[in-house]
């Protein structure tokens, strides 16, 4: 069908959007114009996505001039029904074919299922595409934002005041009103630079308000700012490390961008490169600059929202405050270094570390306590014991320096820089700074042993005193962010390899929340043991590990993070090979067998009838005396010996008989045996092909 | 431009826009907003325009006169207009013109930032807006006051006066600043920053400023009961500057230091609550008046 198609522009005009929401509020547009024309069959084509600061836009391709006609069979009453006794149309009939502007002559049968029921053509003409547009208002109105507002008297909630709208179809403007705000072609360029500009068709859009000092697409933005830094680190040879985040930010924070320089005296450059980077990064939306080498330099990178002309003037006031910020840096670094690390200690005294668990000093006694006991399960040395419990009594000094309340995320960097300074052993002072990671899901990890306790340590005390006052994460509920510090706990345990009795290691966090625990010892244990196990699903998984093998080895008791891991390995790597799928099946059939059977009783072997059943008792008896302090290879090893006995007692001996004493015996003999295959893994659980 | 030529090229921009011109208010307060004149303006369907310069007191930013960028006392000039007009963000771009400042030899920008006063149940969302990288004016749409929905929404604008003026006289220390012809901050400021600075942190009677804060609290809330707003904003006002004074002492633990928020949390949003019965007692008076449409 030929049909006329014009194309379909909607922008709607802004005051400034915060940087961080434009992308999604106008890919969100673009899906909800999308949508509207698809469930109104108007045919389109190309769909394009634009957006600054100030407008978020959709450009729809040729969109049909009116919807798609559709052709509709509509069913009615059964045959038996629409036609009475003598073959005449009955009153449902003729019912039936009136509600849908029909006669009954034009009535035909179809059958379905077996029936013959009443049926007629409709043919339901498309409408017009510009009186289905005006739903666009409610697409506009309807688009949803992580943070509303209401200005003026309007009752409307949204990102920002909505200063303009474009609605045009065509070159025809569709009638929508929003606020006081009334659909038009106008629209307005640059703040500074450009002018209003009446928009005469929509694939003007682009080109019109470019020349108006406005590039409406987010990419190109972006590599404009791109390209420009890579002259600027051509001509000067610098290297300038781009944070993906700060150009996006950047990139919605202009509508045309020119990208220039400046600089700060040298002498500032004595601060830490964090304190640096974060002033200039944070406070400035500032890139800073290295030299090939990789020193930072006393130069940085902005992105004025505008052209070239008056350079100087924004280069000369951005360098005033670059120059204010970095002596209010100065200024912390400075009287911070003049806080013995033990007044810090004191100060912490002072702060809550929350209302319910009590003061960062206590956490820190703590962590101290829950440190040692660490140590103990591990072979460390004298002096690394005592480096770490160093660490442990310090590691939060820094929560009462300037620097840190200014910059919250240079906590433990700053702590390191400090108790150097302080003349603390550079291994604790390094472990101060570590015992904050992994910051998040695939951050760094503890490098230092040192580290890698105090970090384990913080956590765990975290998420015990938390859960001791009830407060456990649940749904997308988790302002302490429990999980991601269980996730790191289980990361470290598994990266260092360390088999410290996890269970133990639980109660251990646990009993030292008695103080201000609010419910009993079990109760918390079971909670964070359960929520434990689903941080080592999920560790599990992300190694490739296949999902019933995970759901086996958790069901196993954990010991130590290392041998569930090494367990779930171990049986993922040997799923593959030869002889896995009976040696699955025989030790199956011993755990399946005795599920209801609770508890064995002592095994009698004069009661043994076959040689077989004595066999089997042989197995398992070797078993348990060599399993004793086995790796899980071994173990596995063992494991796989013990087909051929369980199997062959299973040919020659029924184990249900009628005699209770022999009955017993047998399902005793396998009960056993069942607890030392499932202290591996649960192996009905795995699924063999 | 010195900063009395900047007060009055201010003044007269807003003037021009229909804003009452007031004084600053009487009693100490740590911001513009907290004047009544904007938090209780703020309220109810009643239109407000003002502008006025407002001398903010914050005991803990004292540095005895001797840091080039902190005052225990400096100053804003504060802007409501309610309901926000339309092209308010115009308005203010050419008060900037006014002070000289053109926006094509600069680089000025909204960049967000929602403001929020959890001490006065306030909430707004806007931008702080950037002349070259720095911050010289806050810029607020109000959704709360005192815990009350605003409705019709107030604009506030808030110009940080030393900044801005340390940026148009290009002066790395604010108390080298010149207020008029002869004069600078130093002249008029050095002195009080330093006494103001001593006392907050050094000879203030911390026992007395506890018994001056519980009784100003009670006095507060009997003169509320009474139904006598402004009296009792006064002594939340003062509620508020002694527990800075004690805050910025250091007499006020973390833990003590929540509770004394939520007290003067409580005592404005009973403020907020009377201010409006008082006024729709009234019959919201500017609303009747007809003044309500005067720029639509």
């Amino acid at each position: 069908m030929n049909m006329n198609k014009s194309d379909l522009l909607l922008e709607i005009g802004l005051e400034e959007i915060p940087a961080r929401f434009v992308l999604d509020a106008a890919n969100q547009l673009a899906d909800r114009v999308r949508e509207l024309l698809t469930e109104q069959h108007i045919g389109f084509g190309k769909i394009h996505v634009y957006s600054t600061p100030r407008r978020l836009a959709v450009l729809v391709e040729e969109v049909n001039e009116k919807q798609d006609d559709l052709h509709e069979e509509v069913k009615g009453p059964a045959k038996k029904i629409a036609l009475d006794e003598n073959g005449n149309w009955t009153k449902a009939a003729a019912g039936f074919t009136r509600g849908q502007g029909k006669t009954v002559d034009d009535i035909y049968f179809k059958e379905i299922d077996g029936t013959e029921y009443v049926h007629v053509a409709k043919h339901i003409q498309g409408r017009n595409t510009m009186d289905v547009l005006i739903n666009l208002k409610e697409v506009i109105t309807g688009l949803s934002f992580p943070k509303n507002m209401r200005w003026a008297d309007f009752d409307l909630r949204y990102i920002r005041p909505i200063r303009w709208i474009i609605a045009l179809y065509g070159s025809q403007i569709l009638p929508i009103e929003i606020t006081n705000v009334k659909a038009s072609n106008k629209t307005y360029g640059h703040r500074f630079l450009g002018q209003e500009i009446v928009i005469r068709e929509p694939k003007e859009y682009k080109t019109a308000l470019l020349a108006q000092h406005v590039m409406v697409d987010y990419e190109e933005r972006k590599a404009m700012i791109l390209e420009q830094i890579h002259q600027l680190e051509n001509e000067k040879n610098w290297h300038v490390p781009i944070d993906p985040d700060l150009l996006d930010e950047v990139s919605n924070l202009v509508e045309y961008p020119t990208v220039l320089f400046g600089s700060f005296e040298k002498e500032y450059l004595q601060l830490p490169e964090e304190v640096l980077i974060t002033t200039m990064k944070e406070h400035q939306r500032y890139f800073p600059v290295k030299d090939e080498s990789g020193r930072l330099l006393n130069y940085f990178i902005t992105v004025r929202n505008g052209d070239a002309n008056h350079l100087d003037n924004v280069r000369r006031g951005n360098e005033k405050v670059i120059r204010a910020r970095l002596q209010d840096a100065v200024f912390f670094y400075e009287e911070d270094q003049k806080l013995s690390i033990n007044d810090a200690i004191n100060k912490l005294e002072k702060v809550v570390y929350h209302d319910q668990i009590g003061t960062y000093k206590e956490k820190l006694q703590r962590i101290k306590s829950l440190s040692q006991y660490i140590l103990q399960q591990l072979p460390v040395s004298k002096e690394m014991q005592e480096h770490t419990l160093r660490a442990a009594e310090i590691c939060k000094f820094d929560l009462v320096t300037q620097m840190v309340d200014e910059f919250p995320e240079l906590q433990g960097i700053m702590g390191e820089k400090y108790a150097v300074i302080h003349g603390e052993n550079p291994l604790v002072a390094k472990a101060i700074n570590e015992h904050y990671m992994p910051k998040n899901a695939d951050g760094e990890l503890p490098e230092t042993e040192a580290g890698a306790v105090v970090s384990i340590a913080d956590k765990l005390d975290t998420i015990a005193s938390i859960f001791s006052i009830g407060l456990i994460p649940s749904g997308s509920q988790d302002p302490y962010s429990l999980r991601r510090q269980a996730t790191g706990v289980v990361q470290i345990l598994a990266n260092k390899g360390w088999n410290i009795d996890f269970t133990a290691l639980l109660k251990e966090s646990i009993k030292q929340t008695v103080k201000f625990s609010k419910r009993n010892e079990q109760e918390v244990f079971a909670d964070m043991f359960s929520f434990f196990q689903l941080r080592f699903k999920h560790l599990l998984a992300e190694k490739g590990i296949r999902y019933d093998i995970v759901d086996a080895v958790l069901e196993a008791p954990i010991r130590d993070v290392k041998s569930l891991i090494e367990k779930a390995a171990i049986l993922d790597h040997k799923k593959e090979e030869a002889g896995f799928k009976e040696n699955v099946e025989a030790l199956s059939r011993v755990i399946n067998i005795t599920k209801k059977f609770e508890e064995a009783i002592e095994i009698d072997p004069g009661l043994f009838e076959n040689e077989t059943e004595s066999q089997l008792y042989e197995a398992y008896q070797q078993m348990k005396s060599q399993l004793y302090e086995t790796d899980p290879e071994q173990y596995y090893q063992l494991l796989v010996r013990l087909k051929n006995p369980i199997n062959q007692f299973f040919d020659q001996t029924m184990v249900m008989v009628d005699a209770e004493q022999i009955r017993n015996n047998r399902l005793s003999l396998l009960k056993s045996l069942s607890n030392l295959i499932g202290g591996f893994a649960q192996f009905s659980m795995i699924i063999v092909k | 431009m010195n900063i009395q030529n900047m007060i009055l090229t201010l003044q007269k921009h807003w003037a021009d826009q229909g804003c009452i011109l007031m004084n600053a208010y009487d009693v100490e307060k740590g911001a513009g907003t907290m004047s009544p004149y904007t938090f209780l303006r703020a309220i109810g369907p009643e239109p407000w325009r003002v502008a006025y310069v407002e001398p903010s007191r914050r005991p803990a930013d004292g540095r005895y006169g001797e840091n080039p960028n902190r005052l225990y006392q400096h100053h804003q000039f504060q802007v409501i207009m309610k309901p926000s007009p339309e092209h308010i963000q115009e308005i203010y771009l050419d008060s900037l013109r006014a002070l000289g400042i053109d926006p094509l030899e600069h680089d000025i920008r909204f960049v967000e930032d929602n403001w929020e006063n959890p001490s006065l149940g306030c909430a707004g969302l806007g931008w702080e807006v950037w002349l070259d990288g720095m911050e010289i004016t806050q810029f607020t749409y109000f959704q709360q006051v005192g815990g009350l929905e605003c409705k019709p929404v107030s604009v506030e604008i808030t110009y940080g006066i030393e900044r801005l003026a340390s940026y148009i006289q290009d002066k790395e220390n604010v108390f080298d600043l010149e207020w008029t012809e002869g004069f600078t901050v130093r002249d008029i400021f050095g002195q009080p920053e330093y006494e103001h600075s001593k006392y907050a942190f050094e000879t203030s009677d911390v026992d007395m400023l506890f018994h001056l804060f519980n009784i100003y609290e009670k006095e507060a809330i009997r003169q509320m009961d009474e139904g006598l707003v402004h009296p009792a904003y006064d002594y939340v006002l003062k509620c508020s500057h002694t527990f800075n004074l004690l805050d910025a002492k250091g007499a006020i633990s973390v833990t003590e230091r929540t509770g004394y928020i939520a007290r003067c949390r409580n005592l404005a949003r009973k403020v907020a609550q009377t201010f409006y019965e008082e006024r729709e007692k009234l019959g919201f008076p500017i609303l009747k008046n007809g003044k309500g449409n005067e720029h639509e």
